[in-house]
């Protein structure tokens, strides 16, 4: 446990430096990127998990995260805005927003479980358009224009004003978020849900119920990024169905497939970088407005040639240093092909 | 000796078998009742007034509208046809999940508009009216779009996608990336303002049915043609050619039919090509149906997603059915729910999409791969 490795000491680097963050950086930083850096990677920590956990890339972690962050705005707002405005205290926003953001969850969950691979791909884009679709026209709960002037708990008062508040509810967030994962990947549902992504005939004749743990794990996932959502209208005050478009839904993906797809850390990394990249490319003159064109090269650029994202480059280079080799059976879910059914 | 003997049922397995059938039964009812419902609610219940009126009423009480609204359906079907069966085709031989199927669809689109504008010019500031527009001026841009766009496709197979055949999950990754940067771009060249290419005015006009007096969009029915003639090629082809043969064996079977000394490679780039050339052309009957802007490109690509998903991926036939169906759902539940609440229709696609994959996980027609 005590063992020093290169993975703990640069993890715990990073926190340590997230941690002193606002004493160091400018408050932009910190209020507009790095805070912006946590939730997005709570999103993309739940996308990472359910790929690398259990076989399922998942498109609808944005939808999830945005049937939590409008739930969170139609119940928390007080008139002057689209939406139902409940009034109600921010944080039974929460749990409603969580709640029935994780309602959802396994109702997706359990319609998309009997698919695996792209098929599971598929349905779960299909879920993010339609989500993104219902928000902009159902006009009572937000309609194209969204709701405006979401509050975050008295606790954490004015956003704009307490920048330093929210950045550390959010670091808290992320650091339980990233140990309970961790936990749950070792749990005895953690281990047959890995079971299942191996072999899931295996594992059903060994009288496991394939689907359930499937659905389950989605249910779960939608949990997690159910808390990025609120996170994010708190930090945001403002969703639109924009907010979870088809743009935002590859935004997360891009974030998760840079950062790597098979460890959870990358979620954080991708997040840092994805920010990063998004709010300085905007002064390279031949960049400017073309954000997304760039992103999109960046990705197209790491699926290409490092399937495991930064942090496999990172894996790669301590190979490299080490001389040693990485066994066949940690490669990434994008190389493994589908699993062939022995019948 | 032993004896053979059917092997005691437990009381455990009995019980499992038992809720097994219960469970079966309240899945029937629930479709029954999803399925009956809403017929009913059309065919006879919907009213015109007081709380639930909806804009037409019953199908009994005004049969033109509920005619016109099938019509609609399947119009509609016909171009949804159109797109998805290339993504369709695509997948069944390759198993590739096209992901930029969207924006090439956009992108057909945007080149027959550009090239309508220049060979007749910019229009008024509502772009060009039918009335300025003859046929040539349509067709001409329709197989500009149409090309470009399947060049474009097999360009992206060849240079992107030829070497990780087999890597389902990168090949659709790879297809996301170049979909962003595709969207990204047209947004800068064509802009974020909605635009429509317009139909020669031989045919922008209204036909009369001479049934219950409708007087129906000819433009809509030549869309449905153009549909019925594409599926008949494609079937023609698939059935009745040495290539559309050789796809069907790769469906079945690539290596195999690799094996055979056929060459699959060509094949995938005919398939590439032909499924990229329908989502242009798909562009471009959708940008003179309706309009082209920014972020469409996810719409169509849903349509797909949900087109194939109802149908089963790789199958014509699933395509064709699969378009009916999500067409007829999204337009019936627009004209048909109550009139203060049809903002909702949106929801019954995912309710057909929600019941299909709970009933048949790999769609209508769908076989395992």
């Amino acid at each position: 446990m005590t063992r020093i490795t290169p993975d703990r000491v640069v993890g715990i680097g990073a926190l340590v430096l997230a941690v002193i963050a606002p004493f160091i950086v400018s408050s932009y930083w910190v209020g507009a990127l790095l805070t912006q850096m946590l939730f997005l990677g709570i999103v993309a920590a739940s996308l990472i998990f359910l790929s690398a956990y259990g076989g399922m890339i998942s498109l609808a972690q944005v939808a999830v995260y945005g049937i939590a962050g409008f739930v969170v705005g139609n119940a928390t707002t007080n008139g002057n805005t689209k939406g139902l405005n409940l009034g109600w205290n921010p944080w039974w926003g929460v749990i409603a927003g969580i709640a029935i953001a994780v309602g959802v969850g396994l109702l997706f969950g359990a319609l998309a479980s009997r698919s695996v691979g792209i098929y599971f791909l598929m349905i779960t884009l299909t879920y993010s358009v339609i989500a993104n679709l219902t928000f902009g026209q159902v006009t009572d709960v937000s309609g194209f224009g969204g709701i405006s002037g979401i509050p975050a708990p008295g606790a954490i008062g004015r956003v704009e004003a307490h920048q330093n508040r929210l950045y550390y509810v959010a670091l808290v967030a992320a650091f339980l978020v990233y140990l309970l994962l961790r936990y749950v990947a070792r749990t005895p549902f953690g281990l047959t849900l890995q079971g299942v992504r191996d072999d899931p005939i295996r594992m059903a004749s060994l009288g496991y119920n394939v689907n359930l743990h499937r659905t389950i794990a989605f249910g779960f996932a939608s949990f997690v990024a159910s808390i990025g959502g609120v996170l994010f209208v708190w930090w945001n005050g403002h969703i639109d169905p924009a907010s979870i478009d088809l743009g935002a839904t590859i935004d997360v993906l891009v974030i998760a497939v840079i950062g790597g797809l098979y460890r959870l850390e990358g979620a954080w990394v991708g997040a840092l970088f994805f920010v990063i990249v998004n709010n300085y490319s905007q002064q390279i003159s031949f960049i400017g407005p073309r954000f997304h064109t760039l992103i999109g090269a960046i990705f197209l650029l790491i699926v290409l040639v490092s399937p495991g994202g930064l942090v496999g480059l990172w894996e790669r280079a301590l190979e490299l240093a080490s001389g040693t080799h990485k066994e066949p059976s940690d490669r990434t879910p994008i190389e493994v092909g589908p699993v062939e059914s022995h019948v | 000796m032993a004896v053979d003997r059917p092997p005691a049922i437990s009381n455990r397995a009995r019980s499992l078998a038992l809720r097994r059938r219960v469970l079966l039964v309240i899945g029937w009812t629930l479709l029954a009742i999803l399925v009956i419902v809403p017929l009913l609610w059309v065919l006879f219940l919907a009213p015109t007034t007081g709380k639930w009126a909806t804009a037409f009423g019953s199908a009994v009480h005004d049969p033109k509208d509920f005619l016109i609204t099938v019509l609609n359906g399947v119009t509609a079907a016909a171009l949804y046809f159109v797109v998805a069966s290339g993504f369709t085709l695509i997948f069944g031989l390759m198993r590739v999940v096209n992901m930029a199927h969207g924006a090439l669809f956009l992108f057909g689109g945007y080149v027959a508009l550009k090239l309508q504008r220049g060979m007749v010019g910019e229009g008024g500031s509502f772009g060009l009216t039918s009335a300025q527009v003859n046929l040539t001026h349509w067709i001409i841009p329709a197989i500009v779009g149409t090309v470009v766009v399947a060049a474009m496709g097999l360009a992206m197979q060849q240079v992107f996608l030829r070497w990780n055949q087999g890597q389902e999950l990168r090949q659709a990754l790879i297809t996301i990336a170049i979909s962003i940067i595709l969207a990204d771009q047209m947004l800068a060249h064509f802009g974020g303002v909605a635009e429509d290419i317009a139909w020669p005015r031989n045919i922008d006009t209204f036909v009369n049915l001479r049934v219950q007096g409708i007087l129906y969009t000819e433009t809509r029915l030549v869309i449905l043609g153009i549909a019925l003639a594409i599926g008949i090629l494609l079937w023609l082809w698939l059935k009745r050619t040495r290539t559309g043969m050789v796809i069907r064996a790769g469906v079945d079977d690539r290596a195999m039919v690799s094996a055979l000394g056929i060459n699959i490679q060509l094949t995938f780039a005919i398939a590439f090509a032909v499924g990229s050339a329908l989502a242009g052309l798909g562009g471009v009957i959708g940008g003179s149906f309706a309009s082209l802007a920014p972020g469409l490109d996810a719409n169509w690509l849903l349509y797909s997603l949900v087109v194939v998903i109802i149908g089963g991926m790789g199958s014509l036939g699933g395509a064709a059915i699969g378009s009916l169906l999500l067409g007829l759902t999204s337009n019936f539940s627009a004209a048909y729910l109550p009139s203060t609440y049809t903002y909702y229709s949106i929801i019954f696609t995912f309710m057909l999409v929600a019941i299909i994959l709970a009933v048949r996980p790999l769609g209508l027609f769908g076989r395992p791969a």
